[in-house]
């Protein structure tokens, strides 16, 4: 079936392959951070990545070459490489592939990108709930020590890189960058009010960057295969190829890895196997479930940073939810809505009190008690949140709800003026809190 | 109260970070897996090891859902509630696990043996329903297989079920 070369998922399609250091090295690896401690300044590989037009693959989609270039160069400042191994997006399960079966590759990648920042210290802070992937990077870690690879004298090179794993707790919020920042430093994983920005003031207040797993397993492939192969992936302005987990009411859910820009039909018919028993879609969400959604009318959306935001949603971590007809759209922001709730790091007045606003409110609606002022309500509710917050959640959070009140109006006012859900009582709702 | 083997593995990981505080949270994780929830004598400890008030280390220990300031069931059952998990059955599951067990999420059965809670995605999406019981993953859930894990961690305290490193879509031989 695969329809496109497969650049980070190569060896992990590959029969056979263990994922161990000496499988990863025949497949090649390892070949990009010794090209590069040989043949580069720290100057030309962050240039080399800004031409390869890379961007951030965690949810912003920052160019990463250029988020690079903003630390400071002065020698005698300690800075800090932050891998970002919390995947805790709704929806998103590409990092933990990543991490399971090919820890070497984003080890590499790491290494690569401390030597272009010129951090001698790297730190992996990896969710909590990955235990799987915490035993298998940790031994990986111990293996590419054993190696030279990582160490006081990486690959000869006289150079230092020392790369830590740090497990989380369980707390969505620790994704966020800054956060991410705080629970490292041991405290509670509250975001940071910006500026300063990490890459001046970081982490044990060091210039600072932090970069996804995704992001960082692009690197070797960029040095080793060079900015014009890269480029030719995908599309001018969002090249290189994107892993999508697609979930929901598909044939085939997975992880499936294509160039940037082909449209999102494609991704659910071809690669996902279709709606699951000839059914309809209703709703997709494109990028994890801060993204709004998109109903079949975006189905021809080009799957790319830019065309995707022009659509009104973003690209955001790759998850790709996919709803049929039997979905009750307020009882998917209703779901969303407890999510939100329940992981609000509660540091701000709207996200704090707000995702609990628009949790009860979609509820009582769900449940067949929504007022005919509940519409106004939650989008009143919403512009008070939205932009007005110390992080980005504050806006994800909006997001289902503005989306859903957008596509699917009909479908609550349907709810207030029936006074239930017109899918009828369904097990569904068990799901809730 | 910390035990010495505990405490020494706390201060292998100072050498790793500037500052101690940063061991927090794998000083708490070592503290739960050691007694089953964090005490606060060993929060008290782990705030002298690390040179932290009690309140430091009592914020931190509260801030994050993994860690559990009461002793809870042998078998910790966290079931995913989130979207894509609902979408695929993660509701009857529920509802299954409920019945069986005889409790209701965030309830601990009278034997001491299971703790039912629902939780928020675990990244494993594509792959659900799907829970987590313990340090293991369980994933592609129906009710079968879910009695089936039931019926083999009180026999024998394991099940072959959980699930091994990720590849969906699974590849077929
Ligand atoms: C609420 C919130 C949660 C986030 N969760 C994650 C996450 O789980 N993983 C991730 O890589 N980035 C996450 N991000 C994005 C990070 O803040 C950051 O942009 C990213 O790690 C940068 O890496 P990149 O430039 O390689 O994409 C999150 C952002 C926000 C606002
Ligand atoms: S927006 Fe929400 S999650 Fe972000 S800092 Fe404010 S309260 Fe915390
Ligand atoms: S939605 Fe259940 S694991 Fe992600």
């Amino acid at each position: 079936m695969p329809k496109y070369e497969p650049v980070l998922l190569k060896n992990i399609l590959t029969p056979g392959y263990a994922g161990d250091l000496a499988a990863y090295e025949r497949a090649g690896g390892y070949q990009a951070i010794r090209k590069v401690l040989k043949e580069y300044q720290p100057e030309q590989v962050i240039d080399l990545v800004k031409r390869s037009g890379l961007r951030g693959r965690g949810g912003a989609g920052f160019p990463t070459g250029t988020k690079w270039s903003f630390i400071p160069k002065d020698p005698s400042v300690p800075k800090y490489l932050c891998v970002n191994a919390d995947e805790s997006e709704p929806g998103t399960f590409k990092d933990r592939e990543l991490i399971e079966r090919d820890p070497h590759q984003m080890i590499e990648g790491t290494l690569i990108a401390a030597y272009a920042i010129g951090a001698k210290v790297a730190y992996i802070y990896i969710r909590g709930e990955f235990t799987l992937g915490a035993k298998v990077l940790a031994r990986a870690l111990d293996e590419a020590r054993a190696k030279g690879y990582i160490g006081t004298n990486v690959c000869g090179s006289g150079r230092e890189i020392q790369v830590w794993l740090h497990r989380g707790a369980g707390a969505y919020i620790c994704g966020e960058e800054t956060a991410l920042i705080e629970s490292i430093e041991g405290k509670r994983g509250l975001p940071r009010a910006k500026p300063p920005f990490p890459a001046i003031n970081g982490l044990y207040q060091r210039p600072t960057v932090v970069n996804n797993v995704e992001t960082l397993g692009n690197l070797p492939h960029i040095i080793n295969r060079g900015v014009e192969w890269y480029t030719s992936l995908g599309t001018a302005k969002s090249p290189g190829t994107r892993i999508f987990s697609v979930s929901g009411h598909v044939n085939r859910p997975g992880n499936y890895e294509v160039p940037l820009g082909i449209p999102l039909r494609e991704l659910i018919e071809e690669h996902a196997g279709g709606v699951r028993n000839g059914h309809r879609i209703k709703a997709i969400i494109p990028g994890g479930a801060s993204a709004a959604f998109f109903t079949p009318e975006h189905l021809d959306v080009k799957l790319d940073f830019e065309s995707v935001a022009q659509a009104g949603s973003m690209l955001g971590s790759g998850g790709v939810t996919i709803m049929d007809e039997t979905t009750c759209m307020v009882w998917a922001a209703y779901n969303l809505m407890g999510f939100f709730h329940h992981e609000s790091c509660g540091k701000c007045t709207p996200c704090r009190e707000g995702s609990g606003w628009l949790h009860t409110i979609l509820g009582r609606i769900e449940h067949g008690e929504g007022r005919a002022e509940d519409l106004a309500q939650l989008e009143h509710l919403c512009g008070n949140i939205a932009g007005k917050t110390v992080c980005a959640f504050g806006d994800a959070e909006v997001a289902p709800v503005l989306s859903t009140l957008k596509h699917f109006r009909e479908e609550y006012e349907a709810h207030i003026r029936e006074k239930r859900c017109p899918m009828g009582e369904r097990v569904l709702a068990h799901a809730g809190h | 109260m910390l035990s010495e083997a505990a405490k020494t593995r706390i201060q292998e990981l100072f050498p790793r970070y500037p500052d101690k505080r940063s061991c927090t949270l794998a000083a708490l994780r070592i503290a739960q897996k050691e007694q089953g929830y964090i005490s606060e004598e060993a929060m008290a400890d782990i705030g002298v090891l690390l040179e932290l008030t009690p309140v430091q280390v009592y914020e931190t220990a509260t801030f994050y859902t993994m860690f559990t300031l009461q002793p809870v069931g042998k078998y910790l059952i966290q079931v995913c509630r989130t979207l894509s998990c609902a979408l695929v059955g993660a509701g009857s599951l529920i509802r299954h696990l409920e019945q069986k067990l005889g409790i209701t999420a965030g309830e601990t059965t009278p034997d001491g043996l299971f703790t039912l809670k629902k939780v928020e995605c675990l990244a494993g999406c594509g792959a659900g329903p799907m829970m987590q019981i313990n340090d293991e993953y369980y994933e592609y859930l129906t009710t079968d297989k879910v009695d089936r894990i039931l019926e083999d961690l009180r026999r024998d305290g394991k099940s072959s079920l959980a699930s091994g490193p990720f590849l969906i879509p699974l590849q077929m031989a």
